[in-house]
């Protein structure tokens, strides 16, 4: 083994590779960019969306209330929304969104609430529509301080106190320490990012690599140099590698400072001390991640170069890489579902595994045996997916594919 | 010096089968010599050409290229031959000077004597002016003189050519034909393929004749002509392939 020739064919492919425009982006541009773009963008996005959605005066048709005058009155001179005229088609007005909501008075409320007489309001509404949802929640707001409101009459003219409809307040308090609640909310996207940029920075160098040799006409070229195709894989491989944990530990970073961003504006935001104070990955957290992502990242470049060598195109090489993106994503998802933990068997499944464990250090908490459990298996499949790759640059057939 | 002793490749195809692309052919290249392998398209030359260059491995007979078995000394064959063909592209974008290097150091040269080697060659084919240019950015003509100074950078005592002017213009192609002339002045053994007859008339010092993997004649431009009573090459070559 000549680690010289490997190291010069590394080299070379890494000049190389750098002043390809693709791989840049998919391997710096991109795991610098996505985690920003994704959290903050989207947040000020939706942010905006739902106070635009907050802000609409919804229209509410009342449907009956006849002999009603009381609730009819407090509920027209609510000024936050906008009582349009009663009609038989309200269901076909609210899914068609011409109206938001539909309240239904029974017919004698007043007095049926004056006898104290069970009485039922409701309100027709379109479940899953943002404003709708806000509309249905005014009028459920209404209502309900509707009925305060009558209680405390009732017992003000029985010369009883207020506290009687209110015996106790209730307050929720977080007793989980900062790292466990940041784990909680961030500790499933952060691997499902790493990851997914893992793969996605990896994947021009490896089809640039093989399939782009191919089309090129290079790979001829390379192959009468003296250079074993073993040391040649090799090369390519560290180059790939190279890539994949470029773009995983600039994913990291740029998601450690995206949500140290997120924190101190959501500090700025809202001055009471609530949930945003733990949003972080502590360096420590980060560190172990990107160290559970170095075989992952081994396996992911040995099984693009395997099968980017089949392809004889760039766009042909893309085909059979698509796929793997699926196979990568989903067990990244999985992880990320309520009541996914990690146990011996999950420990033993490739990125499903990587991704559990990394929710778990970055929520503070270290599996030790499932920590080298996790390394070692991936060890073993990375080792296996590289033999595999070797083998594969020795094969004519797949080489000289027509 | 390049012997080859009942070489023979087959390939298995998905829709025909078994195909055997060279078939037991035998033939020797002497250094400062030429041997010109004329055949037509798919007549196995470029197979032959790459068995010999280690680049595929035969399926029967032996071959020994600079005195190194192709089978069991591939990666010395390597090191003693250099390549040149129309399929072996260059790396666009690396310039010039890193491609050629990058192959120096594929060959193990230190560091005095590839800077010695590639200097005198960018010299030599009047290379300088686009040394720092990337290979991408280059003309064909440019991009030929790369290709050659890169088969050459080890010094080389064995030099194939598979079809090196396929493709090329007129001038391109001269540079090419001076340089396999060069090749053969300085000494080295030389076996080059192509179906243009002109070529060979020029080149050769010895033709071979190819067709569906059989060497179907061999011997000088003279001995051919007096062999099968024809002056031109191509009625030559049109009767050997017929036959």
């Amino acid at each position: 083994m000549s680690w010289r020739n490997v190291g010069v064919v590394y080299r070379k492919e890494l000049t190389d590779s750098l002043r390809d425009r693709r791989t840049v982006i998919s391997m710096i541009v991109v795991p610098i960019l996505v985690m920003p773009i994704f959290t903050i963008g989207l947040g000020v996005l939706s942010v905006l969306l739902v106070g635009r959605a907050m802000l609409e005066v919804p229209k509410v048709m009342v449907l009956g209330g006849e002999r009603s005058p009381s609730v009819l009155a407090a509920l027209h001179a609510l000024p936050d929304i906008r009582i349009v005229p009663a009609r038989p088609d309200y269901a076909q007005e609210i899914s068609g969104k011409a109206i938001r909501v539909a309240v239904a008075i029974p017919p004698d409320f007043d007095a049926a609430v004056s006898r104290g007489d069970a009485a039922t309001v409701r309100i027709f509404m379109f479940q899953g529509e943002l404003k709708s949802g806000f509309a249905a929640n005014r009028m459920q707001k209404f209502l309900a301080d509707y009925r305060v409101r009558i209680v405390r009459e009732r017992l003000q003219k029985r010369a009883l106190p207020a506290r009687l409809a209110d015996p106790f307040s209730i307050e929720e308090q977080n007793v989980a320490p900062p790292e466990k609640v940041s784990g909680a909310l961030i500790g499933g996207l952060v691997p499902y990012f790493v990851i997914l940029l893992c793969l996605t920075g990896a994947m021009y160098p490896a089809i640039d690599l093989t399939a782009g040799e191919k089309e090129r006409g290079t790979i001829e070229t390379i192959l009468c140099s003296p250079v074993s195709r073993l040391h040649l894989v090799l090369g390519k491989f560290f180059m790939v590698l190279t890539a994949s944990l470029f773009s995983g530990l600039l994913a990291i970073l740029s998601m450690s400072m995206t949500f140290l961003a997120g924190k101190k504006i959501l500090e700025h935001l809202s001055s009471a001390n609530n949930w945003a104070s733990s949003l972080a990955v502590s360096p420590k957290a980060a560190l172990w991640v990107f160290l559970m992502i170095v075989p992952l990242a081994v396996l992911l470049s040995a099984a693009l170069l395997t099968i980017a060598v089949f392809a004889k195109s760039y766009k042909e090489a893309q085909s059979y890489l698509s796929p793997l993106t699926i196979f990568v994503i989903l067990p990244a998802i999985v992880s990320m579902l309520p009541g996914v933990e990690i146990n011996a068997r999950l420990a033993l499944i490739p990125v499903l595994s990587t991704s559990l464990i990394s929710s778990e250090i970055v929520a503070g908490t270290y599996h030790w045996n499932y920590i080298v459990l996790i390394f070692v298996s991936s060890c073993v499949y990375a080792a296996a997916a590289l033999a595999l790759a070797i083998r594969m640059f020795q094969r004519e057939d797949v080489l000289f594919r027509t | 010096m390049i012997e080859v002793q009942q070489l023979g490749k087959q390939f298995r195809d998905k829709k025909r089968g078994m195909i055997r692309a060279v078939d037991g052919i035998s033939f020797r290249c002497e250094p400062g010599r030429i041997y010109g392998l004329l055949g037509i398209n798919g007549a196995g030359k470029t197979t032959t050409l790459r068995m010999l260059a280690t680049i595929l491995a035969p399926t029967s007979g032996a071959a020994r290229v600079a005195g190194y078995d192709v089978v069991r000394e591939a990666q010395q064959v390597r090191a003693s031959i250099g390549f040149l063909s129309t399929a072996t592209a260059l790396y666009g974008r690396l310039t010039a000077q890193e491609l050629v290097e990058y192959f120096g150091r594929l060959h193990g040269m230190n560091v005095q004597n590839l800077r010695r080697s590639v200097d005198s060659l960018f010299s030599r084919l009047d290379m300088d002016a686009f040394r720092q240019r990337r290979c991408d950015n280059l003309s064909t003509g440019m991009k030929q003189k790369v290709s050659i100074a890169r088969s050459l950078v080890h010094d080389p005592s064995v030099m194939i050519f598979d079809e090196p002017t396929a493709g090329l213009d007129v001038i391109a192609a001269r540079t090419i034909v001076g340089f396999i002339r060069d090749c053969r002045a300085q000494g080295k053994t030389v076996l080059f393929s192509t179906h243009v007859m002109s070529e060979v008339e020029k080149l050769c010092d010895t033709i071979g004749i190819i067709h569906n993997g059989h060497l179907m004649a061999e011997g000088s431009l003279a001995e051919l002509r007096a062999r099968y009573a024809q002056q031109d090459l191509e009625d030559i070559f049109v009767r050997v392939v017929e036959a």
